[in-house]
C-alpha cells in the first residue's frame, strides 16, 4: 500500500544548527502515527517542514493528494499544502482571537469555497448559497467538538480546553486527509484529555482521516497511535508499534537520560 | 575629475552619516529590546536641539560666551532628551507592552505627532537661527573649502560616543542585562533582570545620543524648527534597517553608507530627488536583504 | 487606595512635568532680537494640569488592568447600557432614517460654505472606509495612503487636460488607477510585516508627492493644475452654488455606495480572510488562506476608494497641487480609522465627520488639532484600542439547541 505521506531523508538546518537529520517517516491512509521525543527534539520543526512554514534543507516529502496524484511538498506554500489536504494545529494555540468561534471554523472553509470579490459585492445567489452552506458546515463541526454553545463568542474568550478543541475543528474544516496535531492535550486536565481521546477516535472512525500526532501524554499516545516514531536531537532513534517502542532501550535512554554508571 | 569636489562630497557624506548613525543607534537599541519602531525618536532629537538653543539664548544674554555655552547647552540637551525619552516610554509604550505591535506603533506615531506640535505651539513654527559656537580652528584654513571645523567636531564626538557605548554594552553589568533582554525578554526576567529598568535605560541612552546628534547638526546647519526630527528620524531609521536593525555596529555602518550614497547622489545626479532616493534605498534593502548588512536572519517561531 | 499616597504621586508627577516642560513651555528665545521672554504663568498651568491628569491616568490604568474586561471576554449582554442602544435594531432604523433626512437636508439647512465642509467630510468618510479595509480589517499599517488619493486627483486632472476625459468616466478610471497603484505598492512590500510596512508606505506617499513637485512636465510642479472642470450633471447648466450642491449630493450617494460595498466585503469570505490575516498571518496561511492574494486584494480594494475620493476632490476644488497630498492627510485618515474603531464602519463614519468638521467649526480647536490628534492616538491605543465604536461581530443565525448548551466538558 502506498503511504499517504512519505517523508524521505528530510533534513533541516538553521544556520549551522541541524534541527532534523535525514528523517524517514510514512503515514498510511486512516492511520494514526505518533511522533514522540524530548522537548527540542525537532518534532514541531518536522511539522513546519511538512506544512511549508519552513523549507527543508534536503530530502523530500510526498503526499497522495487523491486521484492518484503524488505531490512533492517541498517548496509549496502553507496554503497550498492545506489545499492539498494536510492541515495542522499549533502547539501554542493560534486561533484568530477576536473572531468568533464560528468564524474561526469558517476560515477553515476558505480553501474549499470559491466566492470572489464580485460575488461578495453583488451578493450573487451562488455566493449567498455557498456562504450559507459554509456556515452550516462550520456549525456542524462546532457541534461535533462540543462547541456549539460558544459559536458566537470570541475565540480568545473560550476556556483553554475549548480553544484546543476549536483548533482541531478549524483544521477539520479544511477537509484534510491528513491531520497534524501538535500537542493537543497540552495543559488539559485528565478528564479533558479523556474527552479529547474520545473525539479523536470518533474523528478517525467517521472521517477516515489519517493523523500525525505530537504528544507528551503517553497514555493518550499509547491509546491512539498504531505506529510510533521517536526522535531525539533531530534523528529518528526508534520506530514501531506502541509495544515495541515502549521496550526499546534507546527510547528509555532518551527519556530517562544516560546512566553514567551503566 | 574634480578631486576637491569629490572629497568635499565624501566629507559631507561622512557628516550626514555620523548624524544618521547617532540617531540610528537609538532606533536600533529600542528595536533590539522591545521590537518597536520608536517613531517619536526623531522628535527627541529635535527637542534636544531646541533645549540647547534655549539654553544658549539664555546664557548668551547673561553674558557668557565661547565653548562653555556649548558644553552647558549640550549637557542640558542630553538631560532633557533623556527625560523626554524616559517619560515617553512610561506613557505611550509601557502600558502597551502586551498589546499587539500595531497598537504600539500607532501610539508611537501619535507621540511623534504630539511632540512636534507641542514644540510648534509652545515655541514657534518658524525656523530659528542656531548660533555656530564651534570656532574655526586656524590649522584647518588650508582645507576649509573641503571640511569645516564643526564637521571635524562631529566626527570626533560621534567616534567617542560609539566607543563609550560599546564599552557600556560590552563590559558593564547593565550592558549585559540589556543584551540578555534583547535576546529573550522572558528568560532575562526569570534570571532576575529588571526588564522595566533595562527598557527605561535603553530609552534614556538612545535619547541622550540623539540629543548629542541634534546639537551637533543644529550648530553645523545653523537653523532648526519643530519639523527637523521627522525627516532625520526616517533617514536614521533607513540607516538602522540598512545596517541590520538591532545591531549597533550595523546602525553606524548603515548611517555612514546612507550618508555617503546620499551625498554622492545629490552631488552628481540630482538634489530634487534626494529624499526619494533614500526611500527607494530602503525599499531595495528590505526586499533584497531584509536582515540588513550586519543583522542576523530571523526565523519566526511557530 | 490611600488618598495621601495618591496625592503624593500626583504631586510628584506635577513636579516632573513642570521640570520636563520648563525650557520649551516657559522660555522663548528670540535669536534675532536677542531677547528672552519668560512665561512663568505657564509653569503653574502645567503643574495644575498634570496634577489632575495624573489622578485620571492612574484611575484609567487601574480600571484597564483590574476592571471588568467584560467588554473583551463576554458577549454583548455584558456591555454597558449605551451599547444596547446601538445594538437595538428597533432604534437603529429611526436613527438611520433621521441621519438620512439630515444629510439630505444639509444644503437647505446650512450655508453654502458649510455644505462644502460637509462634502469634504464625506470625502474623508469614503477614503477612511478604504483605509479601514487595509488597516482595520487586514491589519496592514499603511501610512502613505494619501498617495492613492493623489493618484485619483491627478489622474482626473491630467486625463481631462490631455484627453478631455469627463468626470463620470474619470471616476471609475481613477478608482482603477489607484487600485493599480495599490497593487504596485503591494508587490514589493508583501513580505514586510507591521512596522517595516508602515515606514515603506510612508516613503511611498512621500515619493509620490516629491515626484509631483519636481516632475514639471507631468504635473506642472508646485504650481499644480488649475481649471479642473466640475462634473457634468445631465447636461444642466449650473452656477457655482448649484454645482457645489450637486457635488454634495453626489458625495452622499458615493458614501452610501461605499458603505454598502465595504460592509458586504467585510462580511464575506474575502473579508474574513482579511481579518484572519490581521489576527495571525502564519495561522491564516496554515489554514489555507493565500496571504499574498488577501494582502493584494486588501491593498487594491482599499486604494480604489481613495482614488475615487481623489477624483471628486479634484472636481470640487478645481485646482490641485502637491500641497494637498502631504503626509498629514495620511495621518488624519489614520486618526479617523483608529478613533472610530478599526474595522467598524459606523465608528469610522462618525469619526470622519467629527475629525473633519470639528476643527473647522471651532476655530480655537483648529490650532490645536494636530496636538490633540497626536495625544488621541496614544490615549486611544492605551485605554481603548478598539476605538469609539467596537466592531461588532456578525452573529450567525443558528439557535443552539438545549442539548448543545449542556454538552461539552
Amino acid at each position: 500500500m502506498t503511504p499517504l505521506l512519505d517523508i524521505r531523508r528530510l533534513t533541516m538546518d538553521f544556520g549551522g544548527l541541524r534541527a532534523l537529520e535525514a528523517i524517514d517517516l510514512a503515514v498510511h491512509p486512516a492511520q494514526t502515527v505518533a511522533l514522540i521525543g524530548p522537548n527540542g527534539a525537532g518534532k514541531t520543526t518536522l511539522f513546519n517542514c511538512i506544512t511549508g512554514i519552513y523549507r527543508a534543507t534536503a530530502g523530500d516529502a510526498r503526499f497522495q493528494a487523491g486521484e492518484g496524484r503524488c505531490v512533492p511538498l517541498r517548496g509549496l506554500k502553507p496554503n497550498q499544502v492545506t489545499a492539498l489536504g494536510i492541515c495542522r494545529t499549533f502547539q501554542n494555540i493560534r486561533l484568530f482571537g477576536h473572531m468568533s468561534a464560528l468564524e474561526n471554523v469558517l476560515i477553515g472553509r476558505h480553501c474549499r469555497t470559491r466566492a470572489g470579490i464580485a460575488g461578495a459585492i453583488l451578493r450573487s445567489r451562488r455566493a449567498r448559497d455557498e456562504e450559507r452552506r459554509a456556515a452550516a458546515d462550520s456549525f456542524r463541526l462546532l457541534k461535533k467538538f462540543g462547541l456549539a454553545g460558544h459559536a458566537d463568542a470570541p475565540a480568545n474568550s473560550l476556556p483553554y480546553g475549548a480553544q484546543r478543541r476549536l483548533e482541531i475543528a478549524r483544521a477539520m474544516a479544511t477537509e484534510p486527509r491528513l491531520l497534524l496535531l501538535d500537542e493537543p492535550a497540552a495543559g488539559m486536565n485528565p478528564q479533558e484529555t479523556r474527552e479529547l481521546n474520545r473525539m479523536i477516535v470518533q474523528l478517525r472512525e467517521e472521517e477516515g482521516v489519517a493523523i500525525l500526532l505530537i504528544e507528551h501524554d503517553m497514555r493518550l499516545v499509547m491509546s491512539l497511535a498504531q505506529h510510533i516514531c521517536v526522535v531525539d536531537y533531530g534523528r529518528k532513534i526508534a520506530e514501531g508499534t506502541p509495544g515495541q517502542v515502549r521496550n526499546n532501550p534507546a527510547v528509555i535512554k532518551a527519556y530517562l537520560g544516560e546512566d553514567d554508571n551503566a | 575629475m574634480n578631486w576637491d569636489y569629490l572629497l568635499s562630497l565624501f566629507m559631507g557624506g561622512l557628516t550626514r552619516g555620523s548624524i544618521y548613525a547617532l540617531i540610528a543607534l537609538g532606533y536600533t537599541m529600542v528595536y533590539g529590546i522591545i521590537s518597536l519602531i520608536n517613531f517619536a525618536h526623531g522628535e527627541i532629537y529635535m527637542i534636544g536641539a531646541f533645549t540647547a538653543l534655549i539654553v544658549i539664548g539664555v546664557l548668551t544674554l547673561a553674558g557668557w560666551n565661547g565653548m562653555a555655552i556649548l558644553l552647558i547647552a549640550a549637557a542640558a540637551a542630553v538631560v532633557y532628551a533623556a527625560a523626554y525619552g524616559w517619560t515617553m516610554e512610561r506613557i505611550a509604550y509601557r502600558p502597551l507592552r502586551r498589546a499587539p505591535r500595531l497598537s504600539a506603533l500607532i501610539s508611537a506615531i501619535g507621540m511623534s505627532l504630539f511632540l512636534q506640535n507641542y514644540v510648534r505651539m509652545a515655541q514657534t513654527a518658524n525656523f530659528l537661527p542656531f548660533p555656530n559656537l564651534i570656532p574655526d580652528f586656524a590649522c584647518l584654513k588650508p582645507v576649509a573649502h573641503i571640511v569645516r571645523a564643526s564637521e571635524i567636531v562631529i566626527y570626533a564626538v560621534t567616534a567617542l560616543v560609539m566607543l563609550l557605548l560599546t564599552l557600556l554594552v560590552k563590559f558593564t553589568r547593565m550592558g549585559k542585562a540589556m543584551r540578555a533582554t534583547a535576546q529573550d525578554r522572558e528568560m532575562a526576567m526569570l534570571s532576575g533582570v529588571d526588564v522595566d529598568q533595562v527598557i527605561s535605560l535603553t530609552f534614556i541612552i538612545g535619547s541622550a545620543i540623539a540629543a548629542i546628534g541634534g546639537v551637533l547638526i543644529a550648530s553645523h546647519v545653523g537653523q532648526i524648527n519643530f519639523y527637523i526630527g521627522f525627516l532625520a528620524g526616517i533617514k536614521a531609521f533607513v540607516a538602522a534597517v540598512l545596517g541590520g536593525i538591532g545591531s549597533m555596529p550595523g546602525a553606524v555602518l548603515g548611517g555612514l553608507v546612507l550618508g555617503w550614497t546620499e551625498s554622492f547622489f545629490t552631488g552628481y545626479v540630482s538634489s530634487d530627488y534626494e529624499d526619494v532616493f533614500a526611500f527607494l534605498f530602503l525599499v531595495g534593502i528590505l526586499i533584497f536583504r531584509p536582515s540588513g548588512l550586519l543583522g542576523r536572519k530571523q526565523t519566526e517561531k511557530v | 487606595m490611600d488618598p495621601k499616597e495618591e496625592i503624593k504621586k500626583s504631586f510628584i508627577a506635577a513636579i516632573w512635568f513642570m521640570f520636563l516642560t520648563f525650557p520649551i513651555m516657559v522660555v522663548r528665545v528670540d535669536t534675532i532680537e536677542h531677547t528672552v521672554t519668560w512665561r512663568w504663568e505657564r509653569l503653574i498651568w502645567v503643574g495644575a494640569a498634570f496634577f489632575l491628569l495624573s489622578f485620571i491616568w492612574r484611575r484609567l490604568l487601574d480600571r484597564k488592568l483590574t476592571g471588568p474586561s467584560a467588554t473583551d471576554t463576554a458577549p454583548a449582554h455584558a456591555a454597558p447600557r449605551w451599547k444596547h442602544l446601538t445594538a437595538d435594531s428597533r432604534l437603529k432604523r429611526p436613527a438611520l432614517a433621521a441621519a438620512a433626512l439630515f444629510f439630505l437636508a444639509v444644503p437647505l439647512l446650512f450655508s453654502w460654505n458649510k455644505t462644502i465642509l460637509v462634502t469634504n467630510a464625506l470625502i474623508y468618510v469614503v477614503i477612511a472606509l478604504g483605509l479601514n479595509i487595509v488597516v482595520g480589517l487586514a491589519g496592514q499599517l499603511v501610512l502613505g495612503y494619501v498617495a492613492f488619493f493623489a493618484v485619483g486627483a491627478y489622474g482626473y486632472a491630467l486625463l481631462n487636460l490631455h484627453y478631455a476625459v469627463g468626470f463620470w468616466s474619470a471616476l471609475p478610471i481613477g478608482a482603477a488607477l489607484a487600485a493599480l497603484f495599490g497593487l504596485l505598492l503591494g508587490f514589493p512590500v508583501l513580505r514586510l510585516r507591521g512596522d517595516y510596512l508602515a515606514i515603506v508606505t510612508l516613503g511611498f506617499g512621500e515619493i509620490i508627492r516629491i515626484v509631483l513637485e519636481n516632475w514639471n512636465e507631468l504635473s506642472f510642479g508646485p504650481s499644480g493644475i488649475d481649471n479642473i472642470p466640475p462634473p457634468d450633471f445631465f447636461g444642466l447648466i449650473l452656477n457655482l452654488r448649484q454645482t457645489h450642491i450637486a457635488i454634495y449630493y453626489l458625495m452622499v450617494v458615493l458614501t452610501l455606495l461605499t458603505i454598502l460595498v465595504v460592509s458586504r466585503l467585510q462580511h464575506s469570505r474575502i473579508g474574513r480572510s482579511w481579518e484572519a490575516l490581521r489576527e495571525d498571518e502564519t495561522a491564516a496561511q496554515a489554514m489555507g488562506i493565500d496571504t499574498t492574494r488577501a494582502k493584494l486584494s486588501a491593498f487594491a480594494l482599499g486604494a480604489c476608494w481613495a482614488g475615487m475620493g481623489g477624483v471628486v476632490f479634484a472636481a470640487k476644488q478645481k485646482f490641485i497641487n502637491p500641497g494637498n497630498f502631504t503626509i498629514w492627510e495620511s495621518i488624519l485618515v489614520l486618526c479617523i480609522v483608529v478613533l472610530g474603531g478599526m474595522g467598524s464602519i459606523t465608528g469610522v463614519v462618525l469619526a470622519a465627520l467629527v475629525l473633519v468638521i470639528l476643527p473647522e467649526a471651532l476655530r480655537v480647536f483648529a490650532d490645536y488639532r494636530w496636538l490633540v490628534f497626536g495625544a488621541m492616538l496614544v490615549l486611544v491605543m492605551v485605554f481603548r484600542p478598539e476605538g469609539l465604536v467596537r466592531a461588532r461581530r456578525r452573529v450567525y443565525a443558528f439557535e443552539p439547541t438545549e442539548s448543545d448548551k449542556t454538552e461539552g466538558p
